[in-house]
């Protein structure tokens, strides 16, 4: 079996003044795709901003190791670098910033970082145009500011087609699903779908099954209390559309 | 005596070696130089016991021992301004130095339809009476004595005029090079621009100050701007003086029926700087927009006052300035609006928002609102806050560095004023300066 790609051990954790993770663990290998679900609460978004370095989110015990390596010694753009994407859950609307300039900025961080060289804005141009089919997205929204008055759908896109161009190794989508009609829902997962493959993992937070119809997850979570009360496989995800949290979380408890 | 009261002396002082090469002058001028000189002696150097001068301290400008840039000063070349250039359009550029006019450094491209732009001190010898009814009685030196001394002292400047109906496609583009005398001794000197905008004319005129040199010096401005009515006038002020030099600037606009008018006052340097712009809205129908961006880092401090006057019914105002201030640096907005009884029917709207990037920043900003007609629709809102920390983390979250993520949301505070400029190719060219402007100061001290 392939090592860990990311590996939680007994991870306690804090956002802003209250204890949210308590003893969380995870393995993750490449080529995986694992859906973590939960009752609202149950420290999911904690657990995505953790990972990618959110200032507010402290981890206060345990261990995470990506690609072997103490994540939580690095800063955020530096966990970006190499190769972790958090598609966010309320992704920022950044006035004056216009989109194309900045995925170019950050798509040139992280190749300068992987020593590769940067692209010119023409190549650019042709490699985001490439991306955008993926997600059916408006060339349009790329002269405007970052998701300034984006619809729902249009930021979930946009949040897709970054992590299309940025080709992360570990993937974290934090209710992409959340607030998409069924057709956005289809668009954004066959986004999704497109950047499976064995180097790459993911973690898909959601909290329903509605997601998993589309993105097939190879393992299934269930967080309550602030830490993984059962682990399976993607049956586990429609037992709980049918159960709802509740036996889960009074186990937890 | 107090610093104020010394500097007063001096400039007083100063001004009777002036008078005594000013003989012969028309006797409108002559009388327009006392009363100036008059209102100057009267209110002295402005101490900060006065509510217009509440946060702005000129004891350090009133302490430096300035010489009057009665000659050109230190020569200036075409390779000290070719830095300086905007290279993005092609345009007619009129160099001014120490407020003098060089014609050996402009460039006046064919400029359409009869506009003219004149040396004010060759109309002055050759045909003043025609300045007769307009030089000084836009600006209101009777009320701010920085404009009073330089009223005083008036000499050389740009005379801007547009005939009737007609427009300059291309902007016309004034620039104030200021520097110090070959010894040199720093230098005060009065910028000045006139501007008469004929019915139904368009204008579009960018008021450019850059100095040469590395000691202090005083550049003390006004600039009075005539909009008849259907007229059109767009005016870019950049104020791009390194930090060590004073910047004092008073803009005086009025406003026919139907006109518009909109200034972009954009200020990046200085070490002290004040900025006056008021506009009276005489005619009905009249829009005016005045929109304002400023940077200030290490200890500068930057003030805007604003006034727009309602006189008249159905004219409507546009106000949105916003200053960036890190390092120790201080700004100032004040924002007033009139609306006198008569003024049925108007629409202003103010906003001021400040980004402060050190917990050494400070801002002080006071929208002042006298509105006295009932059918108005009137508006106003300020706010002083730092970089959004959501959105930071999320720059930072794609692989931007710190810095870079900073630079961004920065910059991008600041898109709202540059793209509202006229032109594309000039809202470039300032975010390219604003650019090095937060480089220079993030080096220097602006976080």
């Amino acid at each position: 079996m392939a090592d860990a790609l990311l590996e939680l051990r007994d991870v306690y954790a804090t956002a802003g003044e209250a204890s949210i993770l308590r003893g969380v663990d995870l393995v993750i290998r490449p080529g995986e795709v694992h859906a973590v679900m939960g009752p609202n609460g149950s420290g999911k978004s904690t657990l995505a901003n953790a990972l990618a370095g959110r200032p507010s989110v402290r981890v206060t015990r345990g261990e995470i190791l990506y690609e072997g390596r103490d994540l939580t010694a690095l800063a955020p753009e530096e966990r970006a670098r190499e190769g972790i994407f958090l598609a966010f859950q309320y992704p920022v609307e950044i006035p004056g910033v216009a989109n194309l300039y900045f995925l170019k900025a950050a798509l040139n961080a992280v190749r300068k970082h992987r020593g590769q060289p940067e692209l010119d804005a023409m190549d650019f141009l042709q490699l985001a145009r490439r991306k955008m089919k993926l997600v059916e997205m408006d060339e349009k929204l790329m002269q405007r500011s970052v998701n300034e008055g984006f619809s729902g759908g249009e930021k979930k896109r946009n949040e897709v087609l970054q992590m299309a161009i940025l080709e992360p190794r570990l993937a974290i989508l934090d209710e992409t699903d959340s607030g998409l009609d069924i057709d956005a829902l289809r668009v954004v997962a066959g986004g999704v779908n497109a950047l499976r493959g064995p180097q790459r993992a993911m973690l898909v937070i959601t909290h329903y099954q509605r997601l998993l119809d589309y993105v097939e997850p190879d393992f299934v979570h269930v967080l309550a209390g602030g830490r993984i009360a059962r682990s399976g496989g993607k049956d586990l995800a429609r037992e709980l559309e049918e159960k709802g949290y509740g036996w889960l979380e009074a186990s937890a408890r | 005596m107090s610093a104020l009261e010394g500097a007063r002396d001096r400039f007083l002082a100063l001004h009777e070696g002036f008078a005594a090469s000013r003989q012969g002058e028309p006797a409108w001028l002559a009388r327009l130089r006392a009363d100036a000189l008059g209102a100057f002696r009267e209110q002295g150097l402005p101490h900060t016991r006065l509510e217009e001068w509440r946060h702005t301290n000129v004891t350090p400008l009133a302490k430096v021992p300035f010489a009057l840039a009665s000659s050109p000063g230190r020569a200036v070349a075409r390779d000290d301004l070719e830095h300086h250039a905007f290279p993005v359009f092609a345009c007619s550029v009129f160099v001014f130095v120490n407020g003098r006019f060089a014609p050996e450094l402009s460039a006046a491209q064919r400029l359409n339809c009869g506009t003219t732009v004149e040396s004010l001190a060759e109309v002055l010898r050759g045909d003043p009476e025609r300045l007769a009814s307009r030089l000084g009685r836009i600006a209101e030196w009777k009320r701010h004595p920085f404009a009073a001394l330089a009223t005083a002292f008036v000499d050389d400047g740009a005379c801007v005029r547009v005939p009737r109906g007609a427009g300059a496609e291309q902007p016309i583009h004034l620039v104030f090079v200021s520097g110090p005398r070959a010894d040199g001794q720093p230098l005060l000197s009065h910028p000045r621009v006139l501007v008469e905008a004929a019915p139904g004319s368009r204008l579009t005129l960018i008021q450019d100050h850059v100095a040469v040199g590395t000691s202090p010096g005083f550049s003390n401005c006004v600039t009075e701007v005539e909009v008849c009515p259907d007229a059109q006038v767009d005016l870019v002020l950049v104020q791009r003086e390194p930090d060590y030099r004073f910047h004092v600037s008073n803009l005086a606009v009025t406003q026919e029926r139907d006109s518009r008018f909109a200034a972009h006052t954009l200020c990046f340097g200085g070490a002290i700087v004040r900025n006056d712009a008021g506009v009276r809205l005489l005619g009905e129908g009249a829009e005016c927009r005045l929109d304002g961006l400023f940077v200030a880092g290490g200890r500068q401090l930057v003030d805007n006052h604003t006034s727009v006057d309602h006189a008249v019914p159905r004219c409507t105002s546009r106000e949105t300035y916003k200053g960036i201030v890190g390092g120790r640096a201080r700004g100032v907005f004040r924002g007033r609006i009139l609306v006198r009884p008569d003024a049925q029917k108007t629409s202003a709207r103010q906003s001021n928002a400040n980004l402060l990037l050190g917990a050494g920043a400070e801002v002080d900003t006071k929208p002042q609102l006298e509105i006295l007609a009932d059918d108005v629709k009137c508006s106003h809102g300020s706010s002083v806050g730092q970089l959004d920390p959501d959105a930071f983390f999320y720059l930072c979250s794609r692989g931007l560095s710190e810095e870079v993520a900073r630079d961004l949301l920065t910059r991008g505070f600041a898109q709202e004023i540059l793209r509202a400029l006229p032109q594309p190719a000039l809202s470039d060219a300032l975010d390219d300066i604003l650019q090095q402007r937060l480089r220079l100061a993030h080096a220097g001290g602006l976080s």
